[in-house]
Order: C-alpha cells, then sequence, then structure tokens
C-alpha cells in the first residue's frame, strides 16, 4: 500500500491507529478515579508526544541511518520554533505560512551546519554540532535578545504588525480559521475524551513525516546511508562520494526538526531560548535510543515515553504515594514511601537515567527490541524471522 | 600590560581545571578507548568529597542553652563539632579551617574507589561496542550520579571556604616587579594552580618513569602485542581509570573555594571539556593539557572589555568558535594521533 | 487501502463533530458549557503550584512547595491558620473557599519557560487547575502568566523581580506580589548613599539576559540620582561559573563600589570570587571598597556563606520583622517545618491568601471577578505593613527591605539582617514610567 511492504505497513497502520485513537487510548481511567493522574490524554501533552515523535523520527533519519551521532539538534528546533512565531508576529496567526518558513529556515540551518561538521566524523561530528547548538543557545539568550527576546522567549504581542491580519481574524493560532485549541470534548459515563483540533494536526504531519521516513529507509538512497554507516571507507572506494548523502540525511534531519520546532510554536505561540541547550539535544537522543535507534517506530515511542515521564510522573508527590499505600500499616507505608521517594516525583530525572542505562546496556534496540524478546517468548516463530523487523541500530 | 597579564594568570587558572579534566578524559580515552560522558561527574564527585569531609568534621554534638532562644522561642540549639571536644578546641578549629585540602585524603580512596567499580562494572562491558553506545551509557550515568548527588545534598550550592591563612589575595604583581596594587591575585587561585601542575606533572611522570607506566604506554601503543608479552594490560587499565578518576575528582575538591559546587557543575564543565580534549586531539595527553590552557586564556581574552566592546558576546561562544576552527583546520586537534575516533 | 480509508474518514467525522460542537454549546463540557475555564463544579477547587522541582533553583521552589501546602491547610482550616488570623479581610473562614475544600496539583517547571508552560498546561487542561502560582525566575513568571491569560485562569506569580512581568508584559490576569528591580533600586539608593557617601564610583557586573539589564538600567539610575557615577557595566555570560576574567579589571578601573546584578548560582559564583578577589579589603580613592548585591535571597547567603558579611542587597520580606503577620507565619511555617520561611516562601503564601480572600470576597472563582476583587485591593497584616494591588499594572506596593550580610552569624538562617525597611512612598512609581512602558493589561480572560 502506498508503495509500502507489507510489514511496513503494518507499523504505518499501527502508527496510525495510535494517533487517531489517541485521545481514548490515552484516557484509560475515568476522570475522578485515583488512577486519573495517569491519564495523559490532554491536548497539551499529546500534541508534544506527537510533535517530539517528529522531532526523534527525524533525528534517527541522521543516527539510526547514518550513525552519525548530533548533539545539536535542538538548535534546529530552536530556529523552527523562532521563524514560525516570527510568522506570527508579521502576518496572521495562521499556521500555514510559520510552518513552511520554520522547515525552509531549519533546511538553510542544517545545510550551514551540516556542510561544516560533516566534514568530520565519529566524536569530531558530535563535538561539532554541539558546539554550533551550544552557540546558537548562548547568543539567543543573551546578545540575540532583539530577535528571540532572550530568557523570556519570543512571544506575540497585540502590538504586533500582523499585516495579513484581517478583521475578525482568530487571535490565537488557526488553520484557515480552524483554532488548534479547538477542543471537542465527549463524555461517555465516568470518562472524558478531548479531541483537539491541533492534536489532529500534529497528528496528521506526524503520520506524513513516518510515511516520509519510511519510504527514506527502504530507498537506494537509505540503502547508501546504511552503507557508509556500516563501512565509510568501503563505500568511498566503490568511488561513491560519501558526503552528499550524509548532508542530504542530516538536512531532511534538521528539516524535521524544524517542523517539530514551528509545530511547537503554532500549539502554543511562544519560543524559549532553553529549547536550543545541549541538554535539549540530549533529550533527543535519550528519546531515540530508547525507543530504538534504526527502527522505524522506536523514536515515537521513545518521545511518548521521555514525555509521559517529564509531564506525568514528574507530578507524583509524598502526598499522593501515601494515598496509594494508605491501606498498608503505618510503619509499612512510611518505609515504602521512604524508598519510593526518591525515585518519583522531583526524582524523575533519577529514573529516566537509570533507565535509559539499562536500556543501553541491556537492550541496544531499545523498547521495540523488548518489546520483540517478550513477544518472542510467546510466540513460536523463528527467532530470524521477528528480528528481522528491527534493525540493530548499532554500528 | 597589568592587565594581560591579569587575564593570562585567569586563564591558566582556568585552565588548570579544564586541563585536569581533561587529561583524565585522555587517559581512559587513550588506554581503554572509551569516551568517558561521565567524566564531569567525577569532577563533581571530588567537589562532593570536600562537602561529606567538611561535614564529617563539623559533625557536631548539640546542647541547649535554655537562656538563648532560637526564632519559635525554644532553647536555642548549640552545636560543638566533635572535633572540638575529642581534640583541644585550637586543632578542631584548624581542622575544620583545613576541610578543603584534607579532603583530598578521602577523595584519593574515594574516586580511585569509584573508577574501580566503573570501570569493572560498567565500562568493562562496553570496550567492544561502539562508541555512540559508550559516549550514551555514560552519559546516563552522568545523569544518575548527579541526580544522586542533588537527593542528598539539595540544588543550592554550598559554600566551601578556603583555610584562613590562603583567603585573601596577594600581591603578584609586586613579586615579579610591578608597582604595589597592580596585579592582586587571590592566595587560593595561585594554590589551585600550582596544585595542578603538580598533579599534571606527577601523571606524566608516573606514565614516563615507572615501569607500570611504561607498561601503559606501550599498552596505549599496541595493547595485543602487550598482551601477548603476557602482561595483565586490563588489570593495569583499570587502574589507569581509578587514577584518571582520581585526578578529576582532586580537581574537583580544590576547585570548591572557587566555586561553590553544586549537584550540576559536572555538567557544566563537560561540554567545555570534551571541547578542550577535541581541541587537543583524542589520546594526546599533551594536547590535552596544551590546549586546557590555551582554551583558559583565551577564554579570559576574550572577556576583556576591550574585546567586548569591539565583538558583543564573544565570550560567550569563543571556546566553541575556538573547536570550530581547530577542527577544521586541523582534523586532529592540536596533537591528535591518526586514525584514533575515525571510524 | 480500506482500513486506512476507514481512519481518515473517522477522524473527519470527529471534526465534522467538533464544528456541530461549536453550534451546540451544550456537547462541550469543560469547555462552553461553564461561564469560564475549570468552573469548580465539586466540592473542592483545585489550584496548581508550578516551582522548579529540578534544576539549580529546585532548592527555593522546595520552599515554595512548603508554603503552598502550609497556605492550602490554613485554608481550609487546619493548623493554627497563620496569618488568616492576622489578615485584615474577613472574608475566609477557615473552611476553605466559598463552602469547597481546597485542593492542589504541583508541577516541575524546571526553571524553563517551555517546560514550565507544559506543566501548567497539564493543570489546566488535565488537573483542572483554576488558579496557577508559583516559579522562581522573571521568564517563567512572563511565560506562564501569558499562558493562563489565553488560557482564562489566574496567575499569581511567585519569586519573579523583572520589571517586565508587571510592565511591558503586565497580563490582565497575572499578579504580582514580590518586589520589583525598580523597588530595589530605589530602595537601595538612598541607604547606599547615607552608608557609603554621595560621591561614589560604581562598576556593574551584570548577568547578559533580561532580569540582568533591568536590575542594572533600575540601579544605575537610582544610584545616579544620589550623585554616584557608572564606570562600567560588563555583561557577564550566564553559563559562566569563573567571573575572574571580569572581576580582575574591577581594581585597576577607579571604580570603588563593585554592583552585582546577579541573581542565584551566578551570585554565590560572582560573589564568593570579588571577596577572594580582596575587593573588599582595598582602599580606592581614599575610601573602602564596597560590593552590592540588589537581589538577595536566602538560599543564595546561604550559599555565599561567611562572603556576604558587610554587603548590601533588598529583599521583598524577612522572617525577622516584628509585626504580627509576620509572627503568625514564622510560626506556622517553623512549627511545621524546623526552620524559618524565605522571602519566596513568604510571597508565594500570601498570593495563595490573597487568591482565596478575593474569591471569598467575589463570591466566584469567574477570573473576572476575581480580578475585579484584586485590583485597588488594600489589606494589612500579611506581613509587609499596608499594602495596595495597583490597579494600573496588577503590581503591590509595599515597604522594601534592605538587608546586611552577616558573617558572625551563628547560623545559616541569621545570615541577612535588617539595616531599613523602606517605607512604600519612597518605592512607588508611576505605572506608565518609561522603564515599564509599553505594555498593556489587555482584557480579563475568563476562558472558554
Amino acid at each position: 500500500m502506498f508503495g509500502l511492504n507489507s510489514k511496513d505497513t503494518r507499523a504505518f497502520l499501527l502508527i496510525a491507529t495510535l494517533a487517531m485513537l489517541a485521545p481514548i487510548l490515552l484516557n484509560p481511567f475515568p476522570t475522578g478515579s485515583a488512577l486519573a493522574q495517569f491519564n495523559a490524554g490532554y491536548p497539551d501533552l499529546m500534541q508534544r508526544f506527537v510533535i517530539f515523535g517528529i522531532f526523534a523520527i527525524g533525528f534517527n533519519i541522521l543516527f539510526g541511518l547514518t550513525g552519525y551521532l548530533s548533539f545539536g539538534h535542538a538548535a534546529f528546533l530552536g530556529v523552527g520554533s523562532y521563524s514560525a512565531v516570527w510568522m506570527f508576529k508579521l502576518l496572521s496567526m495562521n499556521v500555514v505560512p510559520a510552518l513552511i518558513l520554520s522547515v525552509i529556515v531549519a533546511a538553510l540551518f542544517s545545510v550551514f551546519i551540516g556542510f561544516v561538521s560533516l566534514r568530520r566524523s565519529g566524536i569530531y561530528f558530535s563535538i561539532l554540532t554541539l558546539a554550533f547548538a551550544q552557540m546558537s543557545f548562548n547568543l539567543a539568550y543573551s546578545v540575540f535578545t532583539p530577535i528571540t527576546n532572550g530568557e523570556t522567549g519570543l512571544q506575540v504581542y497585540n502590538s504586533d504588525p500582523q499585516y495579513l491580519m484581517a478583521e475578525g481574524d482568530p487571535t490565537v493560532t488557526h488553520f484557515f480559521g480552524l483554532e488548534m485549541r479547538e477542543t471537542f470534548t465527549l463524555q461517555l459515563g465516568g470518562w472524558s475524551f478531548d479531541f483537539a483540533a491541533g492534536y489532529y494536526m500534529c497528528a496528521f504531519l506526524l503520520l506524513a513525516a513516518f510515511y516520509l521516513s519510511v519510504r527514506i529507509f527502504r530507498s537506494p538512497f537509505g540503502l547508501t546511508l546504511r552503507a557508509i554507516k556500516s563501512n565509510q571507507q568501503r563505500v568511498n572506494y566503490t568511488g561513491l562520494n560519501a558526503r552528499p548523502y550524509t548532508l542530504a540525511a542530516f538536512v531532511i534531519s534538521g528539516m524535521y526538526a524544524g517542523l517539530a520546532g514551528g509545530l511547537l510554536a503554532c500549539m502554543d505561540p511562544l519560543a524559549g531560548a532553553e529549547r536550543m541547550q545541549w541538554t535539549a539535544s540530549g533529550e533527543v537522543v535519550l528519546m531515540t535510543i530508547l525507543g530504538g535507534a534504526g527502527t522505524l517506530i522506536g523514536p515515537v515511542l521513545g518521545a511518548g515515553f521521555i514525555k509521559y515521564f517529564e509531564n506525568i510522573f514528574s507530578k507524583i508527590n509524598d502526598t499522593v504515594l501515601h494515598q496509594w499505600f494508605a491501606f498498608m500499616p503505618d510503619g509499612l507505608e512510611n518505609v515504602i514511601v521512604t524508598i519510593v521517594h526518591p525515585f518519583i516525583g522531583k526524582g524523575w530525572n533519577l529514573t529516566l537515567g537509570l533507565m535509559f542505562m539499562a536500556v543501553v546496556i541491556f537492550l541496544p534496540g531499545g523498547l521495540v527490541e523488548g518489546g520483540q524478546r517478550i513477544g518472542k517468548l510467546f510466540s513460536k516463530r523463528t527467532p530470524s524471522d521477528a528480528a528481522s523487523t528491527a534493525d540493530r541500530p548499532t554500528e | 600590560m597589568d592587565a594581560l597579564l591579569l587575564q593570562i594568570m585567569n586563564g591558566l587558572d582556568k585552565g588548570s581545571a579544564y586541563a585536569l579534566i581533561a587529561l583524565g578524559l585522555t587517559l581512559i580515552f587513550g588506554t581503554l578507548g572509551v569516551v568517558n560522558f561521565a567524566h564531569g561527574a567525577l569532577f563533581m564527585i571530588g567537589a562532593f568529597c570536600a562537602v561529606t569531609m567538611q561535614k564529617i568534621l563539623t559533625l557536631s554534638a548539640t546542647t541547649y542553652d535554655p537562656l538563648k532562644l532560637d526564632f519559635l522561642g525554644n532553647p536555642a540549639m548549640i552545636k560543638t563539632p566533635y572535633v572540638n571536644t575529642w581534640f583541644s578546641e585550637d586543632f578542631g578549629a584548624l581542622l575544620i579551617d583545613w576541610s578543603v585540602p584534607l579532603s583530598i585524603l578521602l577523595a584519593i580512596p574515594v574516586m580511585i574507589g569509584l573508577g574501580f567499580i566503573m570501570e569493572r562494572g560498567l565500562i568493562k562491558h562496553f570496550y567492544k561496542r561502539p562508541h555512540a553506545d559508550q559516549i550514551l551509557v555514560t552519559f546516563g550515568l552522568a545523569i544518575v550520579l548527579q541526580e544522586i548527588i542533588k537527593y542528598f545534598y539539595g540544588a543550592n550550592p554550598i559554600p566551601m571556604p578556603a583555610p584562613e591563612m590562603f583567603k585573601g589575595s596577594i600581591d603578584f604583581g609586586m613579586m615579579i616587579g610591578f608597582d604595589a596594587n597592580q596585579v592582586i591575585y587571590p592566595a587560593w587561585r595561585l594554590v589551585y594552580f600550582l596544585f595542578s601542575t603538580v598533579v599534571i606533572a606527577a601523571v606524566f611522570a608516573f606514565l614516563q618513569f615507572t615501569t607500570f607506566g611504561m607498561v601503559v604506554r606501550a599498552g596505549m601503543a599496541d595493547r595485543e602485542t602487550v598482551g601477548l608479552l603476557g602482561i595483565d594490560i586490563d588489570k593495569r587499565f583499570t587502574l589507569m581509570f581509578g587514577i584518571a578518576a582520581a585526578v578529576a575528582g582532586l580537581a574537583g575538591v580544590m576547585y570548591t573555594p572557587i566555586n561553590s559546587p553544586n549537584y550540576h557543575m559536572g555538567m557544566d564543565f563537560l561540554v567545555l571539556s570534551f571541547v578542550v580534549v577535541v581541541v587537543g586531539g583524542m589520546g594526546s595527553l599533551p594536547g590535552a593539557v596544551l590546549a586546557g590552557f590555551a582554551l583558559g586564556v583565551l577564554q579570559s581574552f576574550a572577556s576583556m572589555n576591550e574585546v567586548k566592546s569591539l565583538l558583543p558576546g564573544i565570550d560567550q561562544v569563543i571556546i566553541y568558535l575556538v573547536a570550530i576552527v581547530i577542527l577544521l583546520t586541523r582534523p586532529r586537534g592540536l596533537m591528535g594521533r591518526k586514525g584514533v575516533m575515525e571510524e | 487501502m480500506s482500513t486506512s480509508n476507514f481512519t481518515r474518514r473517522g477522524v473527519l467525522k470527529t471534526g465534522a463533530i467538533a464544528g456541530a460542537g461549536l453550534a451546540t454549546p451544550t456537547f462541550f463540557t469543560a469547555g462552553s458549557a461553564s461561564a469560564f475555564t475549570n468552573d469548580p463544579t465539586g466540592s473542592s477547587v483545585t489550584f496548581g503550584f508550578n516551582v522548579p522541582q529540578t534544576g539549580p533553583y529546585a532548592d527555593e521552589g522546595m520552599d515554595e512547595l512548603r508554603a503552598f501546602e502550609l497556605a492550602v491547610e490554613h485554608l481550609n482550616g487546619e493548623g493554627d491558620g497563620g496569618m488568616l488570623n492576622t489578615f485584615s479581610s474577613n472574608a475566609l473562614g477557615g473552611n476553605g473557599i466559598l463552602g469547597k475544600k481546597v485542593a492542589f496539583v504541583t508541577g516541575d517547571t524546571q526553571t524553563k519557560s517551555d517546560a514550565a508552560r507544559a506543566s501548567a498546561q497539564s493543570m489546566i487542561q488535565k488537573d483542572g487547575a483554576i488558579m496557577i502560582s508559583g516559579g522562581s525566575s522573571s521568564g517563567v513568571a512572563v511565560a506562564v502568566q501569558g499562558l493562563c491569560q489565553e488560557a482564562g485562569v489566574i496567575f499569581m506569580a511567585g519569586l519573579t523581580h523583572s520589571n517586565d512581568t508587571t510592565g511591558k508584559d503586565r497580563k490582565r490576569n497575572g499578579f504580582r506580589h514580590f518586589f520589583n528591580a525598580y523597588m530595589s533600586a530605589a530602595a537601595l539608593a538612598p541607604v547606599l548613599k547615607k552608608e557609603y557617601g554621595a560621591d561614589r564610583k560604581a562598576y556593574h557586573l551584570t548577568a547578559d539576559y533580561t532580569w540582568g539589564w533591568t536590575q542594572q538600567a533600575s540601579i544605575a539610575a537610582a544610584t545616579e540620582a544620589v550623585g554616584w557615577q557608572t564606570v562600567n557595566n560588563v555583561l557577564t555570560p550566564l553559563a559562566d561559573t569563573d567571573f575572574s576574567a571580569y572581576i580582575a579589571p574591577v581594581l585597576n578601573s577607579g571604580a570603588d563600589v563593585l554592583v552585582l546584578n546577579h541573581y542565584g548560582g551566578n551570585m554565590v559564583n560572582s560573589l564568593t570570587q570579588a571577596v577572594q578577589f580582596g575587593l573588599r579589603d582595598k582602599m580606592v580613592n581614599g575610601k573602602q571598597f564596597e560590593i552590592v548585591v540588589p537581589l538577595y535571597s536566602e538560599l543564595m547567603a546561604k550559599g555565599a556563606g561567611k562572603n556576604i558579611g558587610g554587603i548590601l542587597g533588598s529583599t521583598n520580606w524577612s522572617w525577622k520583622l516584628q509585626d504580627e503577620g509576620t509572627k503568625a507565619f514564622v510560626k506556622s511555617f517553623g512549627t511545621k517545618y524546623g526552620f524559618p520561611p524565605s522571602n519566596a516562601a513568604h510571597t508565594c503564601y500570601v498570593q495563595t491568601l490573597l487568591y482565596a480572600d478575593a474569591a471569598a470576597r467575589a463570591g466566584s472563582f469567574n477570573p473576572c471577578a476575581i480580578v475585579e476583587a484584586l485590583e485597588g485591593f488594600e489589606f494589612d497584616g500579611l506581613g509587609n505593613g499596608k499594602t495596595l494591588y495597583r490597579a494600573d499594572d496588577h503590581q503591590c506596593f509595599k515597604d522594601v527591605l534592605v538587608q546586611k550580610g552577616n558573617a558572625e552569624a551563628a547560623n545559616e538562617y541569621e545570615l541577612l539582617e535588617i539595616v531599613e525597611v523602606t517605607p512604600v512612598d519612597q518605592v512607588t512609581y508611576a505605572s506608565d514610567h518609561p522603564m515599564f512602558a509599553g505594555g498593556e493589561l489587555g482584557e480579563c480572560n475568563a476562558g472558554a
């Protein structure tokens, strides 16, 4: 279907179903029940799942296919956001020009950085991208404040020109009149599901981004990239110049990051400099690895996983813990809360770090490999068949 | 001239911290071939060895003074450090005053031990894995280590005063023939610089003049041949990891009076020290030291008002700009060997 | 093929329903069915406390959170009631607000505007928070304030000191109890003149971002008005931890005062290093060299330790004040947690009470009713003496404290000592003062 083989079609349909039904799937617990705090089906978080999914898919095109580990990808996300907000400030709150510009600017920016950084490989490449991103962050935070509004972040003010803004146009971000924050809430018994226009717009773009990445993975271009990853020298000996290929992969993944940055601004028109910090670049690395680098759906899973941690897990505080374990005798309750305490709430970074290490050590293929291993336990299929679903990410 | 001299001193001082961390990073990379993103965290843990030492020395017996009241109107708590009661009052106070240098005694075994555990428990399993995996797992470890420290010590910086005799500043200019009050420099920063030079010299001497060091160097050059000679090179490399961790830890201990330690200081230094290592050339010990000092001095120059007024914001990006220029003109850094990290 | 078509059509259908929903508002529950966002329908009302729980300001965030918890206890009639007993308004009875019990959710801002907005969004969209409070930086405050304005909930700012929060970025739905850079400067300048004389040359080191700039502009203007000269202003990178390269030139610049427009870790390091450079032991122009830190906080004082001895700065409040409100608050906070509250904790506690009181007086949780109740509200008994929530810009006007560091402090809570309580008249400014110009409150937004 659509030029995909049956296995990829299955992956695509899986993602499509998940994305379309996310508002329902992510809200499995009735509102008001004790478990409702694990619900993630509210528009803002779902949008983040999907947007960072796009970011991670793009990163995976570079890292998963070519093995070049960029520690500066957040810079493209940042410039994407800034260009989108500038479009809102100068033209109107329509998201289409904003998205177009953010992808273009990110592409130009990544052509420049990629052209310079790709002259080196290995850790030298990582450090070069890191250096560029840190420079962008430092400058955006301080010297470039007239363009970026520094610490506070770039926002839309009533006094902005907005030349294309007609009388009566929405003052919030919209897609030709459909406001991004428009939400339809469905009440079903104790359950409540939010279907937001903004979320579905992101979800469609995610599907498009995913489809494109599948096509890239399966194309001759993708195969060349993999060849470069496994042995660049050999590729060179065949007379093929590797650099245009890696640069193309770099720019494509930069454009994905720009699209994600633009979408972030479309859902919430504010662009902060922290989006470009190296730790933000580290985050997308975590997402991709956690989910499974080099696999198709891994990055999306990883992005969802980390954002879930950041937004849901971090909110479990001691009061909540005591409520959960209230059924236990007092002494035992306190002991359990004390043991669990460092890992939840404000300790979510610790848990994340531990899980990340565990994944790198035991599951080089990320959560996808973990899923397959579990699947293998239950199925009688031959191991080789199952293993071929994911490409080994390493080397 | 005096302004320049001051900035050179500042740069050397800053650079000595970079150099120490970069030296450790390079030792690990050169011996074990591992890119250690947790090295900044080791620096940070060194600093917290000093904090722990201070905490131990100021462990106190508490008594209540009914005549004094605390802010709630209860009898005020009076703390008397145990060291004051065990030893004489004066000697106890002296111990507490010297807690930073004393922490070296704590930091060396702790850091070597930690290095051992890291290498045997984790890094060992990553020799055969790609560099990307090594970066990732040590990056994860760095997050875990810093979160653990944050859990126990909080996020706020902790003041660590230098011993009383090094607290003030010295008119350094007068010693080398300037007029009085021209070049005044904090005593502790001079101590830090001297300390770093001694540590760096010790590491080089150890590698250069001991049999152990010779074997290690041989192993760095050709691991297999050394192994074939029947030498257990792995054990020695493990020890080198411990030494590298100790070097980072010592850099951290002595840095605490300059920079009140907090849990994320390792990450702050990590990026910079990687830039230093790459500029110096992966795997080159002299390169790491040279690049550390050179970048420190450059950064200080870029911070001067005269420079900043010409190029606003240059101090924010100078290190990265230099790294980019060096990497593009000298692909292997200043003193890098061929074929290192270029798979 | 057919499967994918089905999915797409399914979504189109959803879109169509959403469109139809516009016409028939009864379809909306959390949205248009009620008059304003997150109208509390049950027996409780939810507040969102958005503080840094990770990152360098985590300890400050924890202190804010303690104060919030205490405030909620007092509102619900638990504990000793704290400042509810001294508050000049008697609308609150210690039985929740308007008969509803107060519940709260917490979130982590990470001191990043992005993360703070995400966390505030989740409190609004998922937990049904009717009010957001907290935060420990101006970037975060401005970002979250903007979000609350759009979403139609009230934002009660925590620690934010930049002029912009109630200046060019002021919003109708946002309120600030904390003081600002202009007030710091206005309170400090007369004391600086009194202590150090009118003939001084100041050298500024300024954190290179928005807050640093407004702080520097404010203090430079205020000190120049009392006769000081500004010799130089050097911007320092935020990420820097070693300020030696910026401090070294101060010695030979002819300046006799160093002003550190830094906050947090920056301030701890720059102050410690400036003291190490022996600046405070020097005589320049026949005068003792001095260091000034315009914005103090208890946690920073703790981080800098004995280095802050003799250094002047300003704070919003201090637990050492002797009015009834302060005493009541310090007593209940100290009894519960074992140490005195910081001024960040105080402002968060007060903001929570002020919001609750406004709702009680307005008889509604509708943000527009609360805005009306808070605008121009005069109150007393919350620790700062007589205070006014000015209607023009939603800034509180009250006395400002000038404090001095004490190196001989018996413990880490005694490090700051009150030098002077600058009366409110001296720190009041016109709402269209040039440093605050360019903003407009806009209309109050009650949401969908």
